[in-house]
């Protein structure tokens, strides 16, 4: 082995080693979100009728167009959220009947979409609800990074926004209200409260009605754990639910990659440096010309 | 075309602007095949960047809600970076192997770096959805320091800096500025470590962005190894667009090129397709590692795992294994081929990773397929960077030899360099 070949694995070494990273300290996403109890709504979708009051109060809140909630056949189709509609219900046909399951964000413990963000204008406010600020450039890497694809991007506009439920953070929720979904929800099926508090009422229902529930909170590890809480009669994958999202909350993904770019940044030039120096050393020591 | 041009006597503000005007004329012909494509690509390219700024980006594209990313990131920034990286190999092998052999080809990659970055990071502009919100990471309206895109933003702009002061002695060269050269000489090397510190950061973090997209991409694709994939692949991505421009740079620009540079050129493509072959190897040894880890036999007979093998095969061994030939019978033509397979291996492979292995589950009519407007754009961009290089290439000192003075002041340098060894020996004899 010479002495260049020799260097080549000695980097190759060194690279690997950083490549592989050191995922020891704790996530910045995770420290803005630590020392309060996150805000989150427990949705019981057995109780939910589809009446969607929830779909018609959020659009009021928003300022958004109001959908005609008396038409039923929306439900034909399964609905994504959009840029004019932050949350859906779907309709799906099981063998224990017709499941209705509200879709918006789910306000993520530790949310893909704000380590994502470079400008930090998506945030997790310390109460709990991911919000969106104007200092966004439109990259649209939140919505890669999301694994429930929600952020909605505005492709129509010169000005656009990215759109999605801010958990009323603005509207109300912000100054100690409800919200507006779970206002207008006539049924019960939402219920507001802190996440710590929604798990244990999540817990007590499946408990007390073994027969009426799977054994299973969604979203009380999913992706890390996220704010909003389900509960259903079916197994979740057969009402829209992914679940292949894995109980890792996702900035952890990436989190090894920048943990490895200060030793990048530190040994490498260091090294380099070294190799010049000796490279340098020989041109000294009388192997001189063929420079040019 | 006269070869050797005089340093132009710049002693105001007034002789700049006279040698300037001079200098935007022409040099050639107009009616060339290339220009009669070129200008109304790049022409219709601008029409319909301004369309899209004034409309919004549903105006010339096929992005959706659930494709965020087109060829803009997917071709555009990811694959332009990839071979982009042929600048930061090429400084190392030269400026830190100190392997002179390369030295003829330095300029031309470093050149052709920089103008990637520029046009090729700078087409993300076209993508950004609120782009006078680009100067946001930079002035601190908030940094994103837990994202990748964060880094990658940054390092963009510092190595762009870092190319630009790689490349700036051939602008003193070609303004004449004796003093000016001498300083930015001197940065050459500090800039060589701090481009190559940043080319592998950003390089792999390209790859890191896609690690949040877990369960979107295909498990034939996604790995936490992704980083050091695209890494790695950068440096032949890099190699085979060096040996690719080269070999067309050599013709175009045939009549640029000093009798040595022409003799040392087919050593030089022999010599990087060595590079290539190693880089490759080395790729494709950790693909398979990843695959074998994963245990992914059972997607190989699906149509991702067909579309897998053509890639991991077809555009990764099939040119590695070329690449050893040509190296072995001294076949610029088979090294060619391979260069150009590597080439559409890695846009391929980019792509994966953007668009097609993307949301794999989501079938045809609304998987995301580009536009035509937004392909052409793209084409508007690649014209007018090819332009740019021409534009360069033929007035300042990148294939040809320096003017006599630059070459007179380096002798100069090298012999106070020996002189000085020398003394230092003498000295250290002296003192034993």
């Amino acid at each position: 082995m010479d002495r260049r070949s020799f260097f080549r694995s000695l980097g190759t070494g060194v690279l690997a080693m950083a490549a592989t990273g050191l995922p020891t300290r704790g996530l910045r996403a995770e420290t803005v979100a630590s020392g309060s109890e996150f805000l989150g709504v427990l949705v019981d979708t057995t109780r939910c009728v589809g009446c969607r009051s929830c779909e018609e109060a959020c659009a009021e809140a928003h300022d958004l167009p109001v959908p005609d909630i008396t038409d039923e056949s929306v439900f034909e189709k399964k609905r994504d959220t959009s840029v004019t509609q932050l949350t859906v219900v779907n309709r799906y046909t099981t063998r224990k009947g017709e499941v209705f399951v509200k879709r918006q964000c789910l306000h993520c413990c530790q949310p893909g979409c704000v380590s994502a963000c470079l400008v930090k204008a998506m945030e997790k406010q310390k109460e709990g609800p991911v919000t969106w600020d104007t200092n966004c450039m439109g990259c649209r890497y939140c919505m890669v990074s999301c694994p429930f694809d929600i952020p909605k991007f505005e492709y129509d506009s010169w000005n656009p926004k990215i759109v999605k439920c801010n958990l009323c953070w603005q509207e109300s929720v912000k100054d100690g209200g409800r919200p507006a979904c779970v206002e207008a929800c006539p049924e019960e099926a939402l219920l507001f409260g802190t996440r710590r508090e929604l798990v244990d009422e999540g817990r007590r229902r499946i408990y007390q009605n073994e027969d009426k529930y799977v054994r299973h909170i969604y979203g009380e590890y999913e992706a890390g754990g996220t704010s909003w809480l389900y509960l259903a009669a079916v197994p979740f994958e057969q009402v829209g639910f992914r679940t292949n999202v894995g109980t890792t909350a996702y900035p952890w993904y990436t989190a090894g990659f920048l943990y490895a770019v200060p030793i990048v940044l530190i040994l490498w030039p260091a090294f380099l440096i070294g190799v010049n120096q000796l490279t340098r050393r020989e041109e000294k020591t009388g192997r001189e010309g063929g420079a040019k | 075309m006269n070869d050797q041009v005089a340093a132009p006597q710049i002693r105001s503000l007034k002789d700049l602007w006279t040698f300037f005007r001079g200098e935007l004329e022409p040099k050639g012909k107009i009616l060339t095949p290339f220009n009669v494509i070129s200008v109304p690509v790049i022409l219709v390219g601008l029409a319909l960047i301004v369309y899209r700024f004034a409309m919004g980006l549903a105006s010339i594209t096929n992005l959706s809600q659930e494709f965020p990313w087109g060829i803009w990131i997917g071709f555009d920034v990811m694959t332009g970076v990839a071979f982009a990286g042929g600048a930061y190999v090429l400084t190392f092998v030269v400026y830190i192997l100190r392997n002179e052999k390369y030295h003829p080809m330095i300029r031309a990659t470093v050149l052709n770096g920089f103008l990637a970055y520029v046009f090729y990071a700078g087409a993300l502009v076209i993508d950004l959805g609120r782009p006078w919100n680009i100067i946001n990471p930079v002035i601190g309206n908030r940094f994103g320091l837990s994202s990748v895109l964060f880094l990658v933003a940054w390092h963009f702009l510092l190595y762009m800096m870092a190319e630009f002061i790689e490349i700036s002695p051939v602008f003193a060269e070609w303004l004449g500025l004796k003093r000016l050269r001498k300083i930015l000489s001197s940065l050459t090397l500090g800039a060589v470590i701090f481009g190559i510190a940043l080319s592998t950061l950003h390089q792999s973090g390209l790859g890191a962005l896609f690690l949040m997209a877990k369960g979107k991409i295909h498990p034939l694709w996604y790995t936490e190894f992704i980083p050091v994939l695209f890494f790695v692949s950068s440096i032949f991505a890099g190699l085979s667009l060096v040996i690719f421009e080269g070999s067309v740079s050599h013709r175009v620009f045939s009549h640029q090129l000093d009798h040595e540079h022409r003799a040392s050129h087919n050593e030089i493509l022999i010599g990087l397709a060595k590079g290539c072959a190693g880089a490759m190897f080395g790729y494709f040894f950790l693909k398979m590692l990843v695959f074998v880890h994963g245990g992914y036999w059972s997607y190989i007979p699906t149509p991702m795992g067909a579309w897998y093998l053509a890639e991991i095969i077809g555009l990764v061994l099939i040119p590695c294994y070329l690449f050893l030939r040509g190296v072995m019978y001294r076949n610029l033509a088979v090294i060619r081929v391979a260069a150009v397979l590597t080439m559409i291996g890695v846009i391929v492979n980019r792509l994966n990773y953007s668009i097609i292995a993307f949301k794999w589950y989501v079938p045809l009519p609304a998987h995301y397929v580009p536009h035509w407007m937004e392909i052409e754009t793209t084409l508007a961009v690649v014209f007018a960077e090819i332009w740019v290089f021409r534009w360069i290439v033929n007035r300042m000192p990148i294939l040809r030899r320096p003017p006599e003075w630059v070459l007179e002041e380096e002798a100069y340098e090298r012999e106070r360099k020996i002189v000085r060894g020398e003394v230092l020996q003498r000295q250290k004899v002296i003192n034993t």
